[in-house]
């Protein structure tokens, strides 16, 4: 088991360094002539106005929260299907209520109307 | 005939222990061979697949593809190789340099980093984790903090808007996606992709053919492909998140999107296909690896068939087509696929019988989904207004 988490370990390190490598060759083979207007953002070919690094309404952040709980959740659920073999009846009916909770979370948040993209 | 792989790895960890290394040593350097070697095959794999890709969307098309370089245009992604690394890689003056370096190499791990688990044959992988599908979805959502560091640093208002748009998405279609991996997860009774693949005597996807749909819809929208390309909208942010990216910096973002829809394939394949197995494939393992590939294209070839046929969707549109379709549709299917499931084991029902009872089960919630949907269109039409038929062009009065 430790070996397969050191190939993963390696294999991190061999999947930044071999992109990284291919975006570092290009630098000498290819030519670079900055200039002023090359480097400008491009904003649909108008010149741009102030930067983008503004305060920005982020209009899904409840999804976002929708979906942390979801996730968390889903984490819960995973340990109990790979244990389905020894589970007896009571615990198999204890994650389906706990999905049917999930489900009922997710009606409410429909008919709360938190689902639409204002 | 052995296992040829098998005997490769004996040979050079023999030859690496003949040259006096230590036990530890030699197997780190075994690992790191077999992980250079597993990536760069991955990213090859992207050559051949332009070639494919750019084909099939001639043939979809009504038109040849590239045909001019080589026979059958076999040499074009050669040809898109030298060019693209020859191009000068302009960096926007006000960027967040280093975010904006960094954010094609981190994209581009993220689908790397999936190939770590998935089994080419029995034997051949990188490494046989039990936590596999899990690990598959951690890795996966990297790509989201890559998008958000590629648009946020370009310091550009529609790189901005494509990575947040990303970002709702991805985050979204992860939830349906994490609950149809379950279902695999649920009959093999294993994380771990080689048991699941084991377990599969009779595939999944008769077992579980909405989980297969579900996952492949989902999956695709985590690559943001038409009809799911909303972050890279040209005719509404000019090409979202990677619009001040160029020359090769660009090719890597072009080559994760290709690799990502070519891994999806591949983890279809595993987990719903039967992966490497097939007739022979246990005796002769090349055998399983030509399976592998085979089912890989199943997958992938239904994703470029569905990118090249379907329009973009509207963004709230495919925000509801999330939360309001797919995420119920998999809880239920999760639900009952549980139950069913235990009942079976009550009766020790397995193999054919019990995975033509998970499609009996499948086509019943099938069936009340689309009569569920008939009825919501029904009740739309009636609620809609309706409009008096107006003419075109109304005829002049005459005086």
């Amino acid at each position: 088991m430790l070996t397969n988490w050191l190939y993963v370990g390696l294999f991190i390190i061999v999947a930044l360094v071999l992109p990284a490598v291919t975006i570092i060759v290009p630098r000498f083979i290819a030519p670079k002539k900055p200039n002023r207007i090359k480097v400008d953002v491009y904003e649909c070919g108008i010149e741009t106005v102030g930067e983008a690094w503004v305060q920005f309404k982020v209009q899904y952040y409840i999804f976002a929260l929708v979906f942390l709980v979801f996730d968390i959740e889903t984490v819960f659920l995973y340990p109990w299907a790979v244990a389905f073999d020894k589970l007896p009846l009571f615990a198999v009916m204890e994650g389906v209520l706990f999905i049917a909770l999930l489900l009922a979370g997710l009606v409410y948040l429909w008919r709360k109307g938190v689902l639409e993209w204002a | 005939m052995g296992d040829p792989f098998a005997l490769i790895s004996q040979w050079f960890t023999n030859l690496l222990l003949g040259w006096g290394l230590s036990e530890s040593a030699a197997t780190v350097i075994r690992l790191l061979v077999g992980a250079v070697i597993l990536a760069t095959i991955s990213m090859l794999t992207v050559v051949v697949l332009i070639w494919v890709e750019r084909k099939l969307a001639g043939r979809l098309q009504d038109r040849p593809g590239p045909n001019r370089a080589g026979k059958f245009g076999l040499l074009q992604p050669i040809a898109d190789m030298i060019k693209i690394f020859t191009k000068e890689i302009v960096t926007p003056a006000q960027a967040d340099k280093t975010i904006f370096h960094l954010a094609p190499v981190v994209f581009i791990a993220s689908v790397l980093l999936m190939w770590v688990v998935i089994p080419f044959t029995a034997t051949v992988m990188g490494a046989n984790l039990n936590v596999a599908v899990l690990y598959v979805v951690a890795v996966g959502a990297f790509g989201v903090v890559a998008v958000l560091m590629a648009g946020w640093s370009s310091n550009n208002k529609f790189a901005l808007l494509g990575a947040f748009r990303a970002v709702a998405q991805m985050v979204s279609y992860e939830v349906p996606m994490v609950l149809a991996l379950m279902v695999p997860v649920l009959l093999a009774r294993s994380m771990g992709l080689t048991d699941i693949v084991n377990a599969q005597s009779v595939w999944f996807i008769v077992a579980a053919p909405i989980a297969a749909v579900i996952f492949l819809i989902t999956s695709m929208a985590e690559v943001g492909r038409a009809p799911f390309d909303l972050l890279e909208a040209e005719s509404e942010i000019v090409a979202g998140y990677h619009t001040e990216y160029s020359g090769m910096e660009f090719g890597m973002f072009y080559v994760a999107e290709f690799l990502h829809v070519w891994t999806i394939g591949a983890l279809l394949g595993t987990l719903f296909l039967g992966g490497w197995r097939g007739p022979g494939a246990e005796t002769y393992p090349l055998l399983g690896i030509l399976y592998f590939y085979i089912k890989t294209f199943i997958g992938y070839f239904i994703v470029t068939w569905i990118r090249l046929s379907l329009p973009r969707i509207r963004i709230d549109q495919m925000l509801a087509f999330n939360w309001k379709f797919l995420t119920p549709l998999i809880l239920v299917v999760l639900i009952f696929t549980a139950i069913l499931d235990k009942v079976l084991e009550v009766y020790a029902v397995s193999g054919w019988g019990h995975a033509l009872s998970m499609l009996a089960l499948n086509v019943v919630i099938g069936w009340a989904t689309v009569q569920a949907l008939k009825k919501v269109e029904k009740s739309r039409q009636r609620r809609r207004p309706e409009f008096p038929p107006r003419p075109v062009a109304v005829a002049p009065k005459s005086e």
